[in-house]
């Protein structure tokens, strides 16, 4: 079997904690002097690929974990949590504050990097917590014409570079078996990704982190989407209780309800 | 103050004291509610010298972190769950 090289792209985004707030112009939600940390969900997969080296669970071995991260040079932080968190090395892709990309770059880009890198398993988040998308992965598996397997919460090796991943769906479970190379999404439940300690985050600082630019991969960022608005979700209006059974259906048919 | 009789020890505690305020920096009330708390903990131990009872507070400090990275860990995978479970 082959050894694994491994691609983890990762983005930066809003803390999970933090409540997010529109902006004065209704373009977009504010980031400027906001917490932002790496997509959880990017975690998991950044810990998913660390433990199958630790854990030897692919037969060829692990040869190479490269995370990648397209955003403004602050980007770099989160490159930096991923390498203290196993990965070896970094490509930080420059994207100018305010010029974000849309899916269908990130995966244009990805596929652009695969094949730079020579990776033959890229494991992303299944989305990004802040523009929940959920798309890059499937649109990275169309055009590279790989096998994906969405939502993993178990990812299994076997003989000759078959791959059996466990994926959450509707009600349960469902096992697909796919070839490498492939395309892995990650969901909650996959594992529980390790806290980037502080001397890990020191050793990480000797790790190689590339810059690069959205021309190396001949990608452009323009955009195909259009925002019109962005708005606050309304305010929940508050309930009232009611007395009796009496009061309930009374309140019930004045709301029209029966 | 005296100078501490074992300097391994004495590196030890001052790594796991910065660990654990880099920790701080995430906690949920704030690294202004944890600091001084931290620090009063260490305090109260400053004057041990005995070399069992301070390998015994390092060891406290070290569960102290584990159960702190668990803590965070829940605490995200919770909101994260209930906000895309639906459960």
């Amino acid at each position: 079997m082959s050894a694994l090289r491994i691609l983890v792209p990762i983005k930066r985004v809003i803390d999970y904690a933090v409540k997010p707030r529109v902006n004065k112009a209704q373009t977009g939600v504010e980031t400027a002097g906001v917490k932002h940390s790496m997509n959880p969900f990017d975690e998991l997969s950044v810990e998913e690929s660390v433990r199958i080296r630790e854990k030897s669970r692919a037969p060829g071995g692990v040869e190479d974990i490269c995370v990648l991260s397209a955003g403004p040079p602050k980007a770099q932080d989160v490159l930096r949590t991923a390498m203290a968190m196993g990965a070896d090395r970094a490509i930080h892709v420059d994207v100018k504050e305010g010029q974000d990309l849309e899916p269908l770059a990130v995966a244009k880009l990805l596929k652009a990097a695969t094949e730079q890198q020579k990776s033959n398993l890229v494991i992303l988040g299944k989305q990004s917590i802040d523009d929940d998308a959920n798309q890059t992965g499937q649109m990275l598996a169309g055009l590279l014409g790989w096998p994906q397997a969405t939502q993993a919460s178990k990812v299994e090796f076997g003989e000759g570079d078959a791959v059996s991943v466990t994926r959450e769906v509707d009600g349960g479970v469902e096992t697909v078996r796919a070839k490498l190379p492939m395309i892995i999404t990650t969901d909650l439940r996959l594992n529980e990704p390790r806290y980037a300690s502080l001397p890990n985050i020191m050793k990480a600082k000797k790790k190689p982190l590339e810059k690069k630019t959205l021309a190396d991969f001949g990608i452009s960022a323009e955009k195909r989407l259009k925002v019109l608005k962005v708005t606050e979700p309304p305010a929940r209006q508050g309930g009232g209780k009611v007395e009796d059974v009496d009061g309930l259906i009374s309140k019930l048919k004045e709301l029209g309800a029966i | 103050m005296p100078l501490a009789p074992n300097p391994e020890l004495r590196r030890q505690v001052i790594a796991i004291y910065k660990q654990l305020l880099y920790l701080g920096r995430d906690y949920p009330q704030g690294y202004d509610f944890f600091r001084p708390r931290l620090h009063r903990a260490f305090m109260a131990k400053a004057n041990l010298t005995d070399e069992k009872a301070i390998r015994e507070g390092i060891a406290r400090a070290d569960f102290v972190r584990k159960e702190i990275e668990a803590l965070y860990y829940l605490k995200r995978y919770r909101t994260l769950r209930k906000r895309y479970d639906g459960a």
